[in-house]
């Protein structure tokens, strides 16, 4: 101890000091947040690479939704503190959406949103329950998500055997209140996961509800033509033609449909990656209308996603489903952590396991998670009608009727 | 519909695609004659291409009528590129050029998604949807023009480079640089004009694709690949190989696509591809080394 200074006060004697303050800190972590320090959540979204426009998307409904609650006061459990998002840029992998996981996790974040597509889903979410960390999945529609037993890992959105089923359900519906116009199908699809998982669940599922598969064409992304697949498509003549491709392959599909001037009686896509999209409509009107799709979409009658809507489309975006759900996973995490009047991990992801939330944008019932997947949660159907995407079922959301047979 | 219908329709659209990727491969294919080396960042720049289409038809200008100008633009682009960026950064190692056109890809790639975004956007042209009506398919309008100007613009590439000076002098640099360069050819700037004269291709094949097709900062890879495999298939450097390999790739592609499925059209280009590398290692129109 030769080394005490003037003032009498060691090297030991500052760092036990400092060690004391420290242990005061996190003994009275209640005492801290009560001065309104702020929580950080984790936005994870693609916005580089191949599903950049799909993670921008969702970026603008998460900020939207950290915006309202930080202007509604915040956190009143926890003193009105406000939320901080930490964002990370999963880019278009899923090693991309590990590595940002990790860096959330070392800031400090309590939970975790976003991730868009199924491979990155995946992976960030087995990261994430290392940390014990929660996950909100935005989009994510592959089952195997929920079906690991991860405790960490909420789906808020439908998956693929939900969207699906309901897919045939509304088809079978519509088509019946028509009189049974269609009988006859063709199903188009990208040749990856998504689009063959697909036509593989409805090539056994079609028959079984009277329909007559006439012919499956799978095709890859990116493709460069759709000329072929519009001729073997007119060869067929099919009543009903049933797409899965993202964005650019369906509107190649549907520009090469109308050159060829194939009118089939209704295009019912699933999960489609341009039908539920502003810009398709808005550059394409006539390719375009009378497309009906069962997908993802807000509410339309929900006051809070019309003015969400207005706002987003006011700053020159597009207003996607991307943009609602990230909305209301914000919003399901931010009830969770008010509801456990706490910033610590495990506290939250109880609360998101017990969540009856029901303050969404989304055309759901009230939150229930089993199993990590929300049963409140449902797709429907929309159409694009004069120039605009409305919501023809169920009946109980819509803001339209459907338009079946689409008249020659 | 009969079969030989749908036959002949397949050939047709092979024959309409396989002009593009003729067009697209000369630039890749004239490139590489020249300086000897592989542009990485040929998909890149016809991504550019496609993005400054796009925006003259923002400012109302037809992407047809926009594709002199616009070729002249890239022209100068890519004699800029390649007189101040690539020649000098490479210090005379071909190594070094290959790394930087792949550099260069990225920069220009995340510049157009910086600028842009990653939307995907289309243009909604007036005669987008006319067709011809030949009795066994409707031939669509912009694709046959893509196909009259991608083999016009062929043969006036041809005729530059067997009748003109700058023409002799490509050539001369292709063969013998040292040579070249001791008969007096400023060889930087052959180097550079011939930079250039890819850009300008890309050019006019953007300005011919944006009636049918999207555009988005990623989208030049989709024909960079096939450009590569039609510029191995023709012999590297060969511009009528290029023009041949192009139209052949397009129509075994759109055949193969009829018979196994569109996902397996690439397959028969591989196929087709793996022979000739093995049977003709020159490629078809390619000079023995």
């Amino acid at each position: 101890m030769s080394k005490t200074g003037k003032t009498g006060l060691s090297r030991r004697r500052v760092l036990e000091g400092g060690a004391a303050l420290v242990a005061g800190a996190v003994a009275m972590p209640a005492y801290l947040r009560a001065q309104g320090a702020a929580i950080k959540i984790g936005i994870l979204q693609p916005v580089t690479g191949a599903l950049a426009f799909d993670g921008a998307q969702g970026q603008i409904g998460a900020v939207a939704a950290i915006k309202a609650i930080n202007d509604k006061g915040g956190i009143k459990s926890l003193g009105g503190a406000k939320l901080e998002m930490v964002f990370g840029d999963a880019r278009s992998t899923p090693e991309g959406g590990t590595a940002e996981v990790e860096r959330m996790a070392a800031e400090g974040v309590v939970a975790i949103v976003g991730g868009f597509a199924s491979p990155i889903c995946l992976a960030a979410t087995q990261a994430a329950s290392r940390y014990d960390l929660g996950y909100i999945v935005d989009v994510g529609v592959s089952d195997q998500i929920v079906s690991r037993g991860l405790t960490n890992t909420f789906r808020f959105a439908p998956g693929f055997g939900i969207v699906t089923k309901s897919a045939l359900d509304n088809l079978v519906t519509i088509n019946d209140a028509a009189g049974k116009p269609a009988r006859t199908v063709v199903l188009v699809h990208e040749d990856g996961l998504f689009g063959s998982g697909l036509a593989k669940l409805m090539q056994a599922e079609l028959p079984k509800r009277g329909f007559e598969i006439l012919d499956t064409i799978a095709h890859p992304t990116p493709a460069r033509d759709m000329s072929n697949v519009a001729l073997q498509i007119r060869s067929k003549n099919p009543d009903l033609i049933i797409p899965s491709s993202y964005y650019g392959e369906f509107v190649l599909l549907a520009r090469t449909m109308q050159q060829q001037k194939i009118k089939p009686k209704g295009i019912f896509c699933v999960l489609n990656g341009a039908a539920s999209n502003y810009r398709f409509v808005k550059e394409f009107p006539e390719a375009a209308q009378n497309v009906m799709d069962c997908n993802h979409w807000y509410d339309p009658r929900n006051a809070v996603a019309q003015a969400l809507k207005k706002e987003v489309e006011a700053s020159g975006k597009f207003f996607t489903y991307n943009v609602a759900l990230n909305y209301s996973g914000v919003l399901l995490l931010a009830d969770a952590i008010e509801r456990a009047a706490s910033a610590d991990r495990k506290a939250i992801v109880a609360a998101l396991a017990s969540s009856t939330f029901a303050g969404h944008i989304m055309p759901y019932g009230p939150t229930q998670f089993v199993g990590g997947q929300n049963t409140g949660a449902a797709p429907v159907n929309t159409q694009v009608q004069d120039n605009d995407i409305k919501v023809i079922f169920p009946a109980s959301f819509a803001d339209a009727k459907p338009v079946f047979p689409v008249p020659a | 519909m009969t079969s030989l219908d749908i036959l002949a329709a397949a050939v047709l659209n092979g024959l309409m695609s396989g002009a593009v990727y003729a067009l697209i491969a000369v630039g890749l294919t004239l490139v590489y004659g020249v300086l000897h080396i592989i542009n990485f960042a040929h998909g890149a720049i016809l991504s550019a291409a496609m993005f400054a289409a796009y925006l003259a038809f923002q400012a109302g200008v037809d992407p047809y009528v926009a594709m002199v100008p616009l070729a002249l633009i890239f022209f100068g682009l890519g004699y800029g590129l390649q007189r101040l960026v690539i020649g000098p950064a490479s210090h005379g190692d071909d190594r070094n050029i290959l790394l930087i056109t792949l550099g260069l890809s990225i920069v220009i790639e995340n510049l157009l998604l910086a600028v842009f975004n990653s939307d995907t956007r289309t243009v909604d042209v007036a005669y987008g949807f006319s067709t011809l009506d030949l009795g066994f398919t409707f031939l669509a309008l912009p694709r046959a023009a893509a196909f009259g100007v991608s083999c016009l613009v062929a043969v006036l590439l041809w005729i530059l480079l067997a009748q003109t000076d700058t023409g002799k002098a490509i050539r001369a640099v292709a063969k013998e640089k040292l040579g070249a360069s001791l008969a007096g050819i400023d060889v930087a700037h052959i180097y550079a004009v011939t930079f250039g004269l890819g850009a300008a291709c890309l050019a006019i094949a953007a300005c011919l694709l944006l009636p049918t097709y999207y555009v988005h900062p990623r989208v030049g890879n989709a024909y960079v690949l096939v450009a590569f495999t039609i510029v191995v298939l023709g012999g590297m450097g060969s511009i009528p190989g290029a023009i041949a390999g192009g139209l052949f790739v397009g129509v075994v592609e759109s055949l193969s696509g009829l018979m196994f499925g569109e996902s397996l059209g690439q397959l028969g280009i591989f196929v087709i591809f793996i022979l000739v590398l093995l049977i003709r290692p020159t490629g078809l129109f390619g000079a023995k080394a």
